[in-house]
């Protein structure tokens, strides 16, 4: 079974190693990032990333030796599993690691404008569409559930022509909406921002059940290494959109592999360009080939024709598997002239001879691309936001009695309700909401992120699945930046906790008809303690009488709309005082 | 145990010359005869029948056992005290434990219509059913903190209520609940403007109340006026707070609040004995750091820590019981230990005592004994498990305070975690109105919002990260 020695894991190596430089320069800056928060990370997390860090590099080593595909797997679990993890952590603690991984994705690095939209460009304009095997979590997601698919069982996959103008037709329809601003509408089918909503919807719910289960058990041993947070459905619509996806794109791939990649999915269509004219292609040596078809048979992508010796490049992932099948070494991965790859000739003897001085040449370009990137994600001023969301009171009874007779018991808290904001909030650092709207690919990391739970999917119809905000669990904390510090797209700015504590996101409005002050007769004033920017002042009810009960007055120029005010109104279901958000946002 | 296989060792070589040690304890142990140390210590852990302190009641000469069952923490079912869950109360175990503590001379039940979410005394009376009426005593109280019960009709209901909760015809001793809560004014509403005060009287004269009494927090105002008052209705005891801690430092504590010291001249200068309540400050005197710990047990290594405090509450002479509210039966024993029989302080030891109250007033806890008077707040704030989680963690010594020690994030975590497993987001300090129908409740008299907001603050300032 030993095959000659190609040249491929070479450059995946190189590109192995540029990565995981990428990946330890992350981790340098980790300790930075972690002191910073003031909020140290278990040391026992660290130690385990650090572990699995240094463990990667010995399969990458491995690979060396090995084979595209082998070099491909190991890096798709690297990228797949931490960009998922990235998605499920709600600690804050995964995005110091690999938050870079979204970043290089390459609709979000567009709508940013960030030079990280190289990574994608160099990788496919070098070898292929590598990304779509390796960087993109979709691709990684739909390859996983291929495999299952076909674990013990014989299910040859086929060459099918290439549906060309449907491609192209949706990618124009992609752009038209995007560039139209139907944005929502287009997100549907962006590869990153669907897995996004996937692995937020369907998966982070698994993980946080998993953590409150360990919670509990920490609890019980007094340990504090895990902590209890809440699991709510913070948007049906979205959820719903999330699953379905997921079963299309689930069904698609068990049974035809990639077949969303190479007719639906408008990157995959864009980087199919760009492949055509890697450096680096699969090629047939025709003269070596006994047409078993072993590499149509394994060929997810179907894109490769035994029988004519083509491979469609602009459809080919670069996933390996077909080297790996051929018995006969006619299968080989390296450079080969566009000339002779669009029309290969049974006789022409190809030996793929990467010219080895070239490679550092292409491995540098996408390394030092990748890096600062890395180092922008981890370097995050902003403190960690400390979530431990408190057990849910389920309960829908009225106010528990005012007037006590008996010692103990709890009054039973009804829970709030959100308000309807004439304006939606969108997040510090999104700069207005068309700003947002149109960068915003929906891809819910920072709806996973946010440890104050106010971020959640919109439910209106020309926003749907973005985050908008809210604030019955908690209030956007001037100190958190966790959600400007993880969006790839550009839609939320970094910010720091200076500038988010003077931008002015809303303002709050007060309805005297829900103030308890008004309703109950009682003093309060939570809202004036609990502002942070001393916009709320205490004034009589009765103007002429300074001693009557006093009520909250909002001075709107000085409130940014944290909505701390929002969270801690004892009205409920609807708070008394709430923040109806602004279109554009400004520095105050 | 180290100690008692050491004395096992020397035994059995002294009996049998040279044993190998571990055989030696693996023998005493199968033969529970051959260990005259465990039955030594036996009356350390297992309380003596037969063996409890009496005082004398100089009115009606009742015999009151020393240790008074306090049926305000009674257990509830699934664990814990009362006041903690909604669960309702574990009727058997009440059972046990009542019955435990009458085996042990224990005769004064202490109760009231307001504890334990009201469920108390139909609790005491059922569990006291079995025993003989006349074998123990009872005692209630007029619990019309509510505005809805100042009225005479109201307060008069309560009360007939209570003997119909307690199935009894008479009570032995009643008190009016808490009076100087929630001010002098509000005293004078609840027994004197409706003519209670006097309509109590007269039942004591009918013979349905044996003994008359008030317990007493917090403005001495209204202790004064009833002292003052004492020509005119003979007060038959009174109940107050005493313990190390507030002997001295209950005004340094709070400046609302009475030193002990000075209540109990008041009433040990006109002869009415003391019914003693929060000897251990609701565990506070039991819960403390660990060196203070050391120091009490570097004086009796083989005494709890709580055994302090009773053996302190016990020792004055005008003391006519010792109220516990005693949830768990090892509470039970402990306490049955200490006054089976009394071992009263030396002058000596009652001094190291206060150089320990000393340090625990250094401590700042804040000063909630979790009575859970204050529950429940209108607002859903759970206000003594936020108090309770604060004290523990000033105790553990793991308060984050010094941004600069190493500790601080440890601590910080620690903190906002412990929290949130306690006490639910919507129920945190930061959901406080500052409406203060919880301040006239308190019988610490703390200013609960005050403490609130700082709290608040504090958590606040947690979560920043900042330096507190």
């Amino acid at each position: 079974m030993r095959k000659k020695i190609n040249r491929l894991p070479l450059y995946a190596l190189l590109a192995a190693l540029a990565l995981l430089f990428c990946a330890l320069v992350s981790v340098a800056f980790l300790p930075f990032a972690a002191t910073d928060s003031g909020f140290a990370m278990p040391t026992a997390v660290s130690v385990v990333c650090g572990v699995v860090a240094v463990v990667a590099v010995v399969p990458l080593l491995i690979a060396l030796v090995l084979r595209l595909r082998e070099a491909r797997t190991v890096l798709a679990v690297i990228f797949g599993l931490g960009i998922t993890l990235l998605l499920l952590d709600f600690t804050g603690t995964v995005r110091l690691w690999t938050g870079w991984m979204a970043r290089i994705q390459l609709l979000p690095a567009v709508l940013a404008l960030s030079w990280a939209v190289v990574v994608p460009i160099v990788l496919t304009l070098v070898y292929g569409r590598i990304y779509c095997s390796v960087i993109c979590p979709l691709g990684v997601m739909q390859d996983v559930i291929a495999r299952i698919g076909r674990i013990g069982k014989r299910r040859p996959y086929n060459y099918s022509g290439e549906k060309r103008w449907l491609r192209i037709g949706v990618l124009v329809l992609f752009l038209i909406l995007l560039i139209g601003g139907v944005g929502t509408a287009a997100t549907l089918i962006a590869p990153y921002s669907a897995f996004g909503r996937i692995a937020q919807n369907l998966l982070q719910p698994l993980w946080i059940m998993g953590n409150n289960a360990l919670a509990s058990l920490a609890s019980g041993m007094d340990s504090y290494a895990f902590y209890h947070t809440d699991l709510w459905m913070r948007s049906l619509p979205t959820f719903i959109i999330a699953a379905v996806t997921f079963l299309v794109i689930a069904v698609l791939a068990w049974r035809g592999g990639r077949t969303w990649c190479n007719t639906i999915c408008p990157v995959g269509t864009v980087l199919g360009f760009l492949s055509r004219f890697s450096w680096l292609k699969i090629h047939f040596d025709a003269a070596a080939c006994r047409n078993c078809s072993k590499c149509t048979r394994h060929c997810k992508a179907a894109c490769i024709d035994f029988k004519t010796h083509t491979v469609d490049y602009s459809r080919c992932v670069a996933c390996g598997d077909c080297l790996s099948q051929c018995e006969f070494d006619a299968l080989s991965y390296g450079h080969v002239s566009l000339k002779k790859n669009l029309r290969p000739r049974p006789t022409s003897p190809e030996a793929p001879q990467g010219p080895a001085a070239d490679d550092p040449k292409a491995a540098g370009a996408s390394a030092p691309t990748v890096a600062p990137a890395v180092a922008a994600a981890p370097v995050d001023t902003g403190r960690r936001g400390f979530l431990m969301a408190a057990a849910m009171v389920a309960s829908t009874a009225a106010m528990a009695q005012k007037d006590k007779k008996v010692d103990g018991g709890l009054a039973a808290i009804e829970q709030k309700q959100p308000h309807r904001r004439h304006t939606p909030l969108t997040p510090p650092g999104s700069w207005s909401a068309d700003h947002f709207a149109q960068h915003c690919t929906a891809c819910q990391l920072c709806v996973a992120e946010c440890p104050n739970g106010v971020l959640r999917p919109s439910e209106h119809l020309d926003t749907l699945m973005q985050p908008t905000m809210s604030y019955e669990r908690g209030f956007c904390r001037p100190e958190c930046t966790r959600c400007s510090s993880v969006c790839p797209t550009g839609a939320i700015r970094p910010i720091t906790p200076a500038d988010k504590s003077s931008t002015q996101i809303g303002h709050a409005v007060w309805m005297m008809m829900n103030c308890v002050v008004v309703a109950d007769n009682t003093s309060c004033g939570n809202c004036a303690r609990h502002c942070p920017s001393g916009a709320i002042e205490m004034m009589p009810l009765h103007p002429d009488d300074p001693d009557s009960l006093k009520v909250p007055a909002v001075n709107e120029a000085r409130c940014i709309g944290c909505g701390a005010c929002e969270y801690v109104c004892p009205a409920r279901p609807f708070s008394a005082i709430y923040v109806e958000g602004h279109e554009v946002h400004k520095s105050i | 145990m180290t100690k008692n296989i050491n004395r096992r060792s020397f035994l059995k070589t002294v009996t049998a010359g040279t044993v190998a040690t571990a055989a030696a304890s693996l023998t005493g142990c199968k033969n529970k005869g051959s260990n005259p140390a465990a039955d030594d210590y036996e009356h350390l852990t297992e309380p003596q029948k037969g063996r409890m302190t009496y005082r004398i009641n100089p009115t009606t000469h009742d015999r009151v056992s020393l240790l008074g069952y306090g049926m305000m923490r009674l257990p509830v079912e699934g664990g814990g005290s009362g006041r903690d869950s909604d669960a309702p109360l574990d009727q058997k175990m009440i059972n046990k434990l009542v019955a435990y503590a009458y085996d042990h001379g224990v005769n004064y039940y202490d109760t009231s219509p307001a504890y334990c979410k009201g469920e108390s005394e139909k609790a005491t009376g059922t569990a006291l059913r079995p025993f003989p009426r006349k074998s123990y005593f009872i005692a209630t109280k007029l619990s019309n903190f509510s505005e809805e019960t100042w009225s005479r009709e109201a307060s008069i209901e309560m009360y007939h209520n209570s003997f119909h909760q307690l199935g009894t015809d008479y009570i032995d001793y009643y008190l009016l609940h808490g009076v100087g809560m929630g001010g002098f004014e509000q005293f004078q509403k609840r027994y004197i403007d409706n003519g209670m005060i006097d309509y109590l009287a007269g039942e004591r004269r009918a013979g349905r109340i044996r003994n008359l009494g008030f317990s007493f927090h917090g403005d001495y105002k209204a202790f004064q006026w009833l002292m003052d008052h004492h020509e005119q209705y003979h007060w038959d005891f009174c109940q107050i707070e005493l313990n190390y801690l507030d002997w001295d430092y209950a005004n340094e504590i709070n400046d609302f609040n009475t030193d002990a010291r000075v209540l109990y001249g008041e009433l040990e200068k006109r002869g009415i004995p003391a019914v003693v309540m929060e000897p251990l400050l609701g565990g506070r005197l039991a819960n403390v750091p660990q060196y203070i710990v050391s120091r009490l047990k570097q004086r009796e290594p083989e005494r709890t820590v709580a055994s302090w405090a009773f053996r302190y509450a016990g020792t004055p002479k005008g003391v006519l019981t010792v109220l516990s509210g005693m949830t768990y039966m090892e509470h039970l024993k402990d306490n049955l230990v200490n006054y089976c029989p009394l071992t009263p302080l030396k002058p000596e030891e009652e001094k190291f005592l206060y150089t320990i109250a000393r340090e625990i007033f250094d401590l700042k806890t804040i000063p909630c004994n979790d009575c859970k008077y204050c529950m429940p707040c209108p607002w859903g704030v759970n206000i003594p498990a936020i108090f309770v989680h604060y004290n523990k963690c000033i105790n553990e010594g793991t308060l984050p305070h010094k941004a600069e020690s190493e500790s601080y994030a440890r601590y910080r975590r620690e903190y906002l975690i412990g929290l949130d497993r306690v006490v639910p987001r919507e129920r945190q300090p930061d959901h406080c109105i500052g409406c203060n129908h919880c301040v006239p409740h308190c019988p610490q008299n703390i200013q609960i919002p005050q403490e609130m907001e700082r709290l608040s603050h504090f958590i606040d300032s947690l979560k920043r990260g900042e330096i507190v």
